[in-house]
């Protein structure tokens, strides 16, 4: 435990270290304000639910731009030799990188707090949902991350790690949207499968362990196939 | 045998449908410095990365530190202190951030860490530069921090892949000290191309090529192994009637074992390869027959076989450019000077 804790303590330092987590804050937060924004006045209603609608569509570029290079870095510069050789388990490396990735992630949520305060100086709004969305958010945040991690386990080449977890996030997160041309057996399973459908709800206050049980099973499979990957270096 | 700290039996390695390593056993004792030489792709990088738990192995099996590779893999990799190939570092962090974050991993922590990670900043000579990015160190200073990293939690073993490869011949002999000196408490394998840093350096030698072990002897006895010093000897051709004769005439020196002709570099004269029976030095004998024949001695040298020249003849399987082999005899030369 103690080792895994140290290995995200690096990665997140090594995301402020470099200018990395920077531009994927000031990205987020600059796209996240103009879109917010803009159509904010004109519904003219203290609320943010379309916040984190906003927020769920920004995560499918984000989530992997964070993961890219945690495996595929240090397997294409050689570092992970020396990570492996240390007297930790793949799980710890896995598990470590994936909670250094979700604590980059914890940042830009906190850093997106101002947006529910301003809109509360300006209206009565209601902090109930707000907390719900930023679970909802978290839960799937965390998902994609794990996603990221698994892809980037694949490859020596940041850049294939990004596509390939942007194409299995984009995947999962626009499946619900094909359901009405879909035979209805099909349909619910999946719905089932959409990350957007577990998140709405979640977003909406509807805090289902079934929601809460589904992100959480992504996230274990992901990170479980991550590791096999890894482990599979000894025996190729 | 409680004193075999490295202990492989008949480990072998398939990457596809290469073997790049075949049934290799070998055994370390405790403070041994064994150098591991042999042409790239030999399988020298394999079988460290196989001792160090990064890779399995295909068959065979092997304890380290009396622990089990495969079954009790993190016990093997806490008591081994480990340089890969491409010294590969964090290089966004700090030196000192590295150490403690490798100090970490270690398990070490509050004073323990501190102190340990003072000694090998000591140790290795990083006192100046421990608060600097390792992207910006030199290539000495940067291998100065992988073997820091290497050290940091004392361990008993010692693995190092090419410690002095890209080096400049300054910084290269640095290591090469800073490496004997940690080696007086350790056993060490490490692996390098340079020859005369395994003879400087190495109580043991292992020579691999295709993925076997062709030689395992202290540097001493490969030498003599290989076998023993020539001479060569020149002679005016003027007076004699042909090459036989002298050939016969040299062959009855006291001592002698064989005799061949060289081609000569002179028109003029002959010249001649000896091998000696023993280790006793021949020239007075090779002058005083040459003498007694009325041969003209111009010329009378002794060869040492350096290690470089057993290296080749252990692991070149097709013969290399004439080149090269004369590059080889030319530094021969140079050691029959130095000894």
């Amino acid at each position: 435990m103690q080792r895994t804790l140290t290995i995200a303590k690096r990665e997140l330092l090594a995301y402020f270290n470099s200018p990395a987590a920077y531009i994927v804050i000031c990205l987020f937060l600059l796209l996240m304000g103009w879109f917010f924004w803009q159509p904010f006045f004109l519904v003219n209603r203290a609320s943010v639910r379309s916040m984190f609608d906003l927020m769920s569509v920004l995560l499918l570029p984000t989530a992997p731009a964070i993961t890219m290079g945690l495996i595929a870095e240090e397997k294409r510069t050689g570092t992970i030799e020396l990570l492996l050789t240390m007297p930790v388990r793949d799980m710890d490396v896995i598990v470590g990188k994936y909670l250094g990735a979700l604590g980059l992630f914890v940042v830009l949520l906190v850093c997106t707090l101002p947006y529910p305060i301003s809109v509360a100086t300006l209206g009565d709004l209601d902090w109930g949902p707000v907390w719900a969305g930023y679970f909802g958010l978290l839960l799937e945040g965390g998902a994609m991350l794990a996603i990221g991690v698994l892809a980037s386990s694949w490859t020596d080449n940041q850049l294939i790690g990004f596509f390939l977890a942007s194409a299995a996030c984009f995947m999962f997160w626009i499946i619900d949207r094909f359901l009405p041309l879909l035979p209805q057996s099909v349909a619910s399973i999946l719905e089932w499968l959409s990350f957007d459908y577990h998140f709405r709800n979640l977003a909406r206050g509807v805090i289902d362990a079934r929601h809460v049980f589904y992100f959480l099973s992504v996230i274990g499979v992901s990170l479980a196939l991550a590791f096999r990957s890894l482990e599979s270096r000894r025996w190729s | 045998m409680s004193d075999v700290v490295i202990e492989a039996r008949e480990l072998s390695k398939r990457y596809g449908n290469v073997l790049a390593l075949d049934s290799v056993s070998l055994d370390v004792k405790k403070g041994e410095v064994l150098g591991f030489l042999g042409p790239n792709g030999a399988g020298k990088t394999t079988t460290m990365k196989i001792l160090t738990c990064f890779t399995a192995p295909s068959s065979g099996n092997a304890k380290v530190n009396g622990y089990d590779i495969v079954d009790d893999s993190l016990a093997v990799r806490a008591s081994i202190g480990y340089l890969p190939e491409s010294t590969a570092l964090y290089t966004d962090m700090q030196v000192i951030e590295y150490l403690r974050f490798v100090a970490e991993l270690r398990g070490l922590s509050g004073e323990d860490s501190r102190k340990r990670i003072k000694k090998v900043v000591e140790e290795t000579g990083l006192g100046d530069v421990f608060a600097k990015d390792i992207r910006t160190l030199s290539k000495g200073y940067k291998q100065r921090v992988g073997l820091a990293q290497a050290l940091v939690h004392e361990p008993p073993i010692l693995i190092l892949d090419e410690p002095m490869s890209g080096l400049d011949p300054n910084q290269s002999v640095e290591i090469r000290d800073l490496i004997k000196d940690i080696g007086r408490e350790r056993t060490v394998i490490l692996s390098t191309h340079n020859l005369a840093e395994v003879q400087a350096a190495c109580d043991r030698v292992l020579i691999i090529a295709k993925g076997k072990i062709v030689a395992d002897d202290t540097p001493s006895g490969l030498r003599e192994r290989a076998g023993k010093s020539r001479y060569v000897v020149s002679v005016l051709s003027q007076g004699i009637d042909k090459a036989a004769t002298a050939i016969d005439m040299f062959s009855k020196v006291p001592g002698a074992s064989r005799v061949r002709q060289l081609e000569a570099d002179d028109a003029k004269e002959f010249s001649f390869e000896l091998f000696p029976q023993g280790n006793e030095d021949l020239r007075p004998e090779v002058f005083k027959a040459a003498v007694a024949a009325n041969y003209t001695l111009v010329g009378l040298r002794r060869e040492g076989q350096n290690l470089e020249q057993i290296f080749r003849d252990l692991t070149i399987v097709e013969t290399s450019t004439s080149g090269a082999k004369k590059d080889a005899d030319k530094s021969s030369d140079n050691t029959t000077a130095a000894a």
